[in-house]
């Protein structure tokens, strides 16, 4: 049994469908952040059978937004003095910035260098804002 | 500054301002002669073009201004790899509002946000293409007398034609409007315009294959070009390119005062006998593009109406 010593201030992703913590890792750019990470793969849990955790310690600034896109099964719990203060419910971004990458040949951002690659919400689904393409998996 | 991006740039009343000053430069052209002078237009145009292009031109010209431009993507730096935005960031130094055309669909999106001067989407790959739009809507208002209940068939490439998903667009907002979408399957309007214009907004349309199914119940019938160049596959369009194409004969079954209209160029959709016909109405449309063009950089740069 590996053992993560809980955290006094901070937050915890928790409920992350199995295999999922390291793109998740990547999108919220921790590689970056000088704070301790612990990424938890393949625990137990009594509702999906496995999931991934992550915690990341310390008082950050980090946009969870894009979590609601990846996973609205996700939670997050901010953690001070040790205690839950607050759970948060994840809901989808209204727009989704360099996260996911428009796949229509005639797009602009299939040759413009530099560009971002934006989506809006509408109607429950992710449109480029260049062309209105859904974005297909 | 604003921009003409999308046809919902411009609000239903906006539309119809412009619509209406259209109609009172068609009456008095001279009265608008000087109104530009000093003003210049550039046409960076990526694609080709006759009439759009030279209808942008015209429009400038008899405002009293002068243009600039490229007609070709080869005849600009973009054949050396410069970016969109880099190109219009330097056009807006040389001009005060420029028309864009280009094969990418976003691209004049894209130019607008790095511009100084306003940018207006003279047709962007298979997806937008609004000055056509106001041209269709001052014919179709010329000819009906109205924008709003109106049964609209639109024919053809739906799935790629610019025209067809600008005008669908803005003729949404009109009060009971219904569509009649007439395409072989394989180029059914694209689910951005389906689903996100017309079932959300409760607009009747319904997607039929044959024309002559539907013709009695038109008001308009909107005719389109297959497009050769939104083909990747020659195969389809050799497959698809004769899909529709309009007779006299197709003609006896719609309504005496049906308009027909077609963006243009055509190949072979439209039968030379209809030209004669006196519900062909796609030659005004080439005319009214002229107004609608001059009204729209008249409104765009904000110059004093006559």
């Amino acid at each position: 049994m590996l053992n993560i010593d809980s955290l006094n201030q901070g937050i915890v992703i928790d409920h992350i469908k199995a295999g999922s913590s390291m793109k998740i890792y990547d999108l919220l750019n921790l590689a970056q952040m000088d704070c301790c990470v612990a990424v938890i793969k393949n625990a137990k849990s009594s509702k999906y059978g496995k999931k991934d955790i992550i915690k990341i310690e310390g008082v950050i600034d980090i946009d969870l937004d894009i979590l609601g896109f990846i996973d609205p099964n996700i939670t997050v719990n901010l953690i001070d003095d040790g205690k839950i203060i607050k759970k948060t419910k994840l809901v989808l971004p209204h727009v989704l910035k360099n996260v996911i990458k428009c796949k229509n040949p005639r797009c602009i951002t299939s040759i413009e260098e530099e560009i971002d690659q934006v989506f809006q919400l509408c109607d429950g689904r992710y449109r480029c804002t260049y062309c209105e393409q859904e974005y297909q998996e | 500054m604003r921009s003409l991006i999308d046809p919902l740039d411009l609000s239903v009343m906006e539309t119809n301002q412009l619509l209406d000053l259209a109609d009172r430069i068609a009456e008095n052209p001279g009265n608008y002669s000087g109104v530009c002078k000093g003003k210049k237009l550039a046409t960076l145009f990526y694609e080709p073009s006759t009439r759009t292009r030279l209808s942008f031109e015209a429009a400038m010209l008899n405002l009293g201004g002068s243009v600039l431009g490229f007609s070709s993507a080869n005849s600009s730096s973009a054949s050396k790899g410069e970016s969109v935005a880099d190109t219009i960031r330097a056009v807006s130094c040389y001009a005060d509002i420029c028309a864009i055309r280009h094969p990418k669909e976003g691209a004049p999106l894209r130019a607008s946000k790095y511009s100084k001067i306003p940018v207006i989407n003279a047709g962007d790959g298979g997806h937008q293409h609004p000055t056509q739009t106001l041209t269709d809507l001052m014919t179709i208002r010329n000819k009906k007398h109205r924008l709003d209940h109106l049964t609209i068939g639109l024919c053809g490439d739906l799935k790629f034609g610019r025209t067809v998903h600008s005008l669908i667009k803005s003729l949404a907002r009109y009060e009971d409007i219904r569509f009649v979408l007439i395409s072989p399957e394989e180029l059914r309007a694209p689910d951005y315009i389906t689903e996100h214009v017309l079932k959300e907004r409760n607009i009747p349309f319904e997607e039929v294959e044959s024309i002559d199914d539907v013709i009695s119940k038109l008001d308009i019938l909107y005719m389109t070009r297959v497009q050769k160049e939104r083909f990747f596959n020659e195969e389809d369009y050799i497959r698809l390119k004769d899909s529709y194409i309009l007779t006299l004969d197709k003609m006896r079954g719609a309504k005496p005062d049906m308009a027909v209209l077609h963006p243009l160029p055509r190949v072979n959709e439209i039968a030379l006998e209809v030209d004669d016909d006196p519900r062909a109405a796609y030659f005004d449309q080439v005319q009214n593009g002229v107004y609608v063009r001059m009204a729209l950089i008249m409104t765009l740069l904000e110059v004093e109406h006559a």
